[in-house]
């Protein structure tokens, strides 16, 4: 035996309602790199653990679309500087995971911290670009503004393990909805330990929970869910994402279909955010005095 | 209450109308018969009396008309927006010459009063195109990108409680974006529909940019789910509305639904009781009833709740029912026989589950299909009539003590629609209005629509936003 110290594995666990749960179905699946190493074993989600993180995610819905948009921007902030701070440990994770070199992991991990924080920036921003008053004829006024549609189900990109997944996750909670993330099935570690990250960022927990597992088989019941708002298919194939279109009519659920996306740096438009928004549109009577209407 | 002193009659002449005995579906610009030569009546519902004869469409008809729609696509896209924007102003403006005839042909064939037809519908619809209108030539002012492009053919299904108007909220937004339309008016109210197919005739409007097909769902269905159909609008309900997502799950088909609704006015106790009941009648007995957004469930504080019932009460005995053609009738006939029957049956399950009904007194003309204003008190949530939607002149009254029960009683629904909020305290209508889950939040006043402000609901009221520069997304590849 040489005396070199034995490392400290990590076990990976769920991140659901701020807590750090393992599958409430005890079981486990073996996750390796890109060359077949075993790297650890994560949680074998369960339906039970789709419909628990469902119950965290709407719990946490009415404090977190309630926030102001201020403290939402400075809260997902908040989450970058942690990141930055575990740049490494995502580097080692993410080429790992996706049997990348050190250098391009490190890309990767900067694009997807970056994404952060642009998406930080947004959240008191989008109301003044997709909402507005409106010119109605008559003496009213009227204002349009969005709101969060309430719990979205995402099923992050299979190949992108943390940029993309990060891609998805933020704009849904930056416009103030709560998330239930499913990992990419095949390296889920990098999202694992996201969880760690938005758990120490004062992110309210249930804001995001995040599960491990077989996609398909998590996504079928948060697809049915009815109290589940929206779902968002990136990580579906063609064949599953119909299935769970299909599924999502039964409440009428927001459904994001798959997008081909080349090239997850490119910089996003708003796209994803407005796809999990709502437009209230607010009416009161004015009288009938127009702004011009006085003399002065 | 007898009233005091009756009005002299005062009908519209509907010589400004001359229906045609029998109509074809319009197909690339001509009027044509069904493949299979299939035909249906339309009647009106004040007396039923048969007013044409029109095709029905079948599948074969549905690909011929989405073929032509197709055909036109290439250049309708292609025209420059300022061009579009000129087609649009002149259907805005024929329909404007034609009002007068419109709103009587409207009138006679879904039974609601001309009072609605000449000043909302037919207002509404020149405003809706003439908004659209002045899109065309600025979408790349509208936020979604320099160039934003058109999604091709737009197969639209629309009901039969607004027949021109949602006819309006689908064709204006997809002719300015550049889209060619197969749209299918409701099998009960086809016939403004084809009166529109004649304005795009005269409007010189390119052939094959607009197709009406004639129908029932059938050939709704037909046209949803046509695989060269790119963008999918329905109005109706809900339940057929989750048939269309299931239908186009998997496609590349872009969808927007407007569904049902069951509408909180919530009515607060420093509302000005006056204007509070005229809002709740609008909310509820304007067009019959029969309105996605009606609001369908009075909320009243409690310690109102005797106070403005009298109030309401007594309001709704000085409502005239009667020929719709009337100039002072208030409420006109229920849309079909079918319709009628489901609002009874729903009233009488009301009556059994043991809310306390109350109706109008007032004379029911003999033929037709007519329903007096009703509402419940004594509804608790449970109860049929505060959870399902009637879609007719059926108010259901409710109780609340604090803003948060409002609250929590308004948002206790699948439905997101709409909701009214009564009161003079401004704070209180912003920190209500910011919780309440629906897409459209009238306060101190309800069921006020304008092209400029988008409309829509959350939850199972459907998805996507008409009106307004929201509108256009629907029909715009972003």
């Amino acid at each position: 035996m040489s005396d070199a110290r034995l490392s400290v594995l990590k076990t990976y666990k769920l991140y659901v309602g701020g807590k750090f749960p393992r599958s409430e179905s005890g079981r486990v699946y073996e996750v390796t790199d890109s060359k077949g190493n075993w790297l650890a074993n994560a949680p074998l989600s369960s339906r039970k653990d789709a419909r628990d993180a469902v119950v965290a995610a709407r719990k946490a819905f009415g404090g977190w679309s309630g926030a102001t948009a201020y403290n939402r921007g400075q809260i997902l902030y908040r989450v970058a500087e942690m990141l930055e701070g575990r740049r490494d440990q995502y580097v080692r994770e993410v080429a790992a995971a996706e049997g990348l070199s050190k250098s391009k992991a490190a890309e990767q991990v900067d694009a997807a911290v970056d994404r952060w924080v642009w998406y930080a920036g947004w959240t008191d921003k989008i109301a003044q670009v997709v909402g507005g008053g409106n010119p109605v004829a008559g003496p009213y006024f009227n204002l349009s503004s969005p709101e969060p549609t309430g719990v979205v189900a995402v099923l992050a990109p299979q190949e992108s393990s943390f940029l993309g997944l990060v891609s998805v996750v933020a704009p849904v909670i930056a416009t103030g909805n709560t998330a239930v993330v499913i990992a990419s099935e095949r390296s889920p570690l990098p999202a694992l330990s996201l969880g760690e990250v938005l758990a120490t960022s004062d992110l309210p927990g249930g804001v995001v929970n995040i599960l491990s597992g077989r996609t398909a088989e998590i996504a079928t019941p948060l697809a049915a869910h009815m109290d589940v708002n929206a779902i968002d298919l990136a990580g579906a194939d063609e064949e599953l994402a119909k299935e769970l279109e299909i599924a999502a009519a039964d409440n009428l659920k927001r459904v994001l279909r798959p997008q081909p996306v080349d090239n997850w740096s490119a910089t996003p438009g708003t796209d994803r955010m407005s796809a999990f928004l709502e437009t209230k549109t607010v009416w009161h009577p004015t009288g009938s005095l127009g702004a011009s209407g006085s003399a002065y | 209450m007898a009233p005091v002193f009756d009005y002299a009659p005062a009908p519209e002449s509907r010589s400004v109308v001359d229906i045609a005995s029998s109509y074809g579906l319009f197909i690339d610009g001509e009027f044509t018969e069904a493949a299979d030569g299939k035909v249906f009546k339309t009647v009106s519902p004040s007396t039923e009396e048969v007013l044409s004869e029109v095709a029905e469409a079948g599948e074969a008809d549905v690909d011929r008309a989405v073929k032509a729609a197709r055909k036109a696509f290439e250049k309708w896209s292609a025209l420059p927006g300022s061009e579009r924007a000129k087609y649009l102003f002149r259907i805005a403006r024929i329909i404007q010459e034609r009002s007068r005839e419109l709103a009587v042909l409207e009138t006679l064939d879904n039974g609601k009063p001309i009072r609605e037809t000449r000043d909302a519908d037919i207002p509404l619809v020149a405003a809706y195109f003439f908004y659209y209108a002045g899109w065309a030539d600025k979408l790349d002012h509208a936020g979604y990108g320099a160039d934003p492009r058109p999604l091709g053919v737009a197969g639209q299904v629309i009901p039969w409680n607004f027949p021109l108007l949602m006819l309006a909220w689908k064709i204006a937004p997809a002719l300015a974006t550049g889209n060619t339309v197969v749209l299918k008016p409701a099998e009960t109210t086809p016939l403004s529909a084809l009166f529109f197919a004649d304005i795009c005739r005269q409007a010189g409007l390119p052939k094959g940019v607009v197709n009406i097909l004639t129908g029932d769902g059938r050939a709704g269905a037909a046209l949803v789910a046509h695989p060269d159909v790119d963008k999918v609008a329905f109005t109706g309900s809900t339940a057929v509305g989750k048939q269309i997502a299931r239908t186009v799950a998997g496609t590349r088909k872009k969808l927007t639904l407007e569904l049902g609704g069951k509408g909180a006015n919530i009515v607060f106790d420093d509302a000005p009781i006056d204007q509070a009941v005229e809002g709740i009648v609008n909310g509820i007995f304007f067009n019959q009833g029969q309105v996605c957004c009606a609001g369908s469930r009075l909320l009243v504080q409690e310690s109102i709740h005797d106070e403005l019932l009298d109030s309401l009460k007594r309001r709704l005995t000085t409502l005239r029912l009667g020929d719709p053609l009337d100039k002072n009738t208030d409420i006109g006939a229920i849309n079909s026989a079918q319709q009628l029957e489901r609002i009874t049956s729903l009233v009488e399950q009301g009556e059994a589950e043991g809310a306390e009904r109350w109706s109008a007194a007032c004379e029911l003309p003999e033929n037709g299909y007519w329903f007096a204003p009703t509402l419940f008190t004594g509804v608790t949530q449970a109860h049929t009539v505060a959870r399902d939607e009637i879609f007719g002149p059926v108010l259901s009254v409710l109780t609340f003590r604090t803003p948060d029960e409002a609250v929590a009683k308004a948002n206790n629904t699948p439905y997101g629609l709409s909701a009214g909020i009564w009161t003079e305290k401004g704070s209180r209508i912003l920190a209500v209005a910011n919780k309440l889950r629906a897409g459209v939040v009238w306060s101190n006043t309800f069921n006020k629509f304008d092209p400029t402000s988008p409309f829509g609901g959350y939850k199972e009221s459907g998805f996507g936003r008409e009106g307004g520069r929201h509108g256009l997304e629907a029909y715009l590849d972003v």
